[in-house]
């Protein structure tokens, strides 16, 4: 009894009923994941029950795994390839505007920055709709396909890279470009040599953020798609999860889960290791759940 | 020395360029085309630049389709319900989990975040792919409920079910309603909470008086950052019913631009979808503002 008024009386006791609700998200959220993954590696043909052990729709199977099934094939390359590019520009543009946008304090500062903004809380399907609609009737020196896909990418990824170097800078502060500029750095120099190896790790962040963000884009990917050939994964997915007939199509979305998984593990173990030799503390799981890098 | 007046302008033009170019010139297209008149003969859409020409046609045939009973009425009504029990089922799962790893994670609290933040790297196609698979005919779902005896015959739940796309919603927004309540309640300070036992309120009253008020810009922010997505949702009904019984406005939109040759009116529909969405965005940006502004200080 005195057991029991003592837990009621803790303020800071687990709550056990929360403990079990909190278990049954977890379980909730992953589980279906776990199992798409499994059937994916199943010998028979069913998608929706375990049958056995096989990479055959990975690559054993003739003609229908994802690897002798050329639209998938051509679909892992599609989504790697537009990846690859939007982390090449997206990244490099977005540390530039970041920058940019949390030093300068002129006339037009404001308007710029909620200019930039707007594309995180604008829907995709408004954006898709809009690029669509200006690459067709607007801009007929771009047309609809990777070149058109990858514009959309970058466009919707760049305000992501804004935040994250724009958050890793108000934490960094102006001193050290300051102290390099007294020092007789140039402007550039000091950007060069002070600031950017500071901003590294929201460099990784955003290099990871922009390559997630990519490979997983459906809506931008699906209204700026010219054909069959430049199908990404999602898009994959959505015309053949009601009808394929075979576990390949969950070959392919765990294959892209898998490059997803890779990816950002890489990432945060450089950030890991860059901010133990920084000497921070703290959780880094923590920080990078609330996006402080 | 210090940075020159132009010098900050300059490096952060290209990336400017480019939101010009392909963000506010696109957003202005959908507004010319929804304003423009219809080529005569093919029916495609012609843009119409200037806004003194502009014809309202368009919007007509939208502002038609609203009246009761017609058919975008009713598929902006069954938008707003879908969202609506989506987002309140979610705050009512997603609130007491992010509770629980803020302040009683302890030592699992590492793996408990893991949790949180994998569905972000998992793409939304995949997610709801895992769902088709689970909800098929001879799929876990009914043989667990089967088995449990909860029903005698498998059920389509993948027939045009309004649950099925409201349980696909709520799986798949969640993990973005979760991770800004996770950081609100995270940055609470613990002694406020102290505080309030010590002069005398109970559990409840601190959470009802201390906690709760604490944490609203967390339940505001995530509740805004999930609702705007939904809204411009197709792809979770096409894939979990696939009938036009659960057309969202998303759904209309797709149909409109890309399936058929009215891309006049999809494109005053995403007009009028922007509108109703504006109040969102414009207070999330006002708050991230404040924010960081804060933040600067």
């Amino acid at each position: 009894m005195s057991g029991m008024r003592r837990w009621l009386a803790n303020p800071w006791g687990r709550p056990r009923f929360l403990a079990l609700l909190t278990v049954l998200y977890m379980v909730w959220s992953i589980a279906p994941i776990l199992l798409a993954v499994r059937f994916s590696f199943n010998e028979g043909r069913s998608r929706s029950t375990a049958q056995g052990w096989s990479t055959r729709w990975y690559w054993d199977e003739p003609d229908l795994s994802v690897w002798n099934d050329p639209s998938l094939r051509q679909a892992l390359f599609q989504s790697l390839k537009l990846a690859g590019l939007a982390m090449a520009i997206a990244v490099p543009l977005g540390i530039a505007l970041g920058v940019a946008l949390t030093r300068w304090r002129g006339r037009g500062a404001g308007l710029a920055r909620s200019t930039t903004l707007l594309p995180l809380v604008t829907p995709e399907l408004v954006l898709g709709v809009a690029l669509f609609l200006t690459v067709i009737h607007l801009f007929h020196f771009i047309d609809l396909g990777t070149v058109a896909q990858l514009v959309g990418h970058v466009t919707f990824s760049l305000a992501f890279v804004v935040i994250i170097v724009r958050g890793r800078l108000l934490s960094i502060g102006k001193e050290y470009e300051e102290a390099a500029m007294d020092l007789g750095a140039s402007p550039v120099q000091a950007l060069r040599l002070a600031l950017l190896p500071l901003l590294m790790p929201a460099v990784f962040a955003s290099f990871m953020f922009v390559f997630a963000i990519s490979i997983d884009d459906f809506v931008i990917s699906q209204f700026l798609s010219s054909s069959a050939s430049t199908e990404t994964i999602p898009i994959k997915i959505y015309a053949n999860a009601r009808g394929a007939p075979t576990p390949a199509l969950n070959a392919l979305a765990s294959a892209m889960l898998f490059a997803t998984l890779l990816a950002v593990a890489l990432a945060f173990l450089i950030l890991r290791v860059t901010r133990r030799s920084r000497g921070e503390r703290g959780s880094a799981m923590g920080d990078f759940a609330n996006l402080r890098v | 020395m210090r940075y020159p007046r132009w010098f900050w302008a300059a490096f952060g033009a290209p990336g400017l360029v480019w939101v010009a170019l392909f963000f506010v010139i696109p957003v202005y297209t959908i507004l010319a085309i929804a304003m423009g008149q219809p080529d005569p003969i093919f029916q495609d859409p012609i843009p119409e630049w200037n806004p003194l020409q502009w014809d309202v046609g368009a919007f007509e045939t939208v502002f038609s389709g609203f009246g009761p009973g017609e058919a975008f009425y009713v598929v902006f009504l069954r938008t707003f319900a879908y969202v609506a029990i989506a987002l309140a089922l979610s705050l009512a799962i997603g609130y007491p989990v992010a509770y629980f790893i803020a302040r009683h994670g302890g030592r699992w609290k590492t793996l408990l975040l893991i949790g949180l933040v994998a569905p972000f790297w998992i793409s939304y196609l995949m997610r709801m792919l895992a769902w088709v698979n689970l909800l098929q005919d001879d799929g876990y779902v009914n043989r667990a409920l089967m088995w449990l005896n909860v029903i005698d015959a498998p059920r389509a739940w993948l027939d045009g079910r309004p649950s099925t796309v409201i349980l696909g919603l709520v799986y798949g927004y969640i993990p973005f309603l979760i991770l800004p309540l996770y950081a609100a309640l995270d940055r609470i300070d613990r002694s406020l909470l102290e505080a309030a036992r010590d002069l005398g309120a109970g559990r409840i009253q601190t959470f009802r008086r201390v906690t709760l008020p604490l944490s609203k810009p967390g339940i505001l922010a995530g509740s805004v950052i999930i609702t705007l997505p939904m809204f411009g949702d197709y792809y979770t009904p096409d894939l979990l019913s696939g009938s036009p019984r659960t057309n969202m406005i998303g759904n209309e939109i797709y149909l409109f631009i890309l399936q058929g040759s009215q891309r006049r009116v999809g494109a005053a529909l995403v007009i009028v979808l922007m509108l109703i969405l504006l109040v969102f965005m414009l207070y999330y940006l006002v708050s991230t503002t404040r924010a960081s502004k804060e933040l600067e200080a």
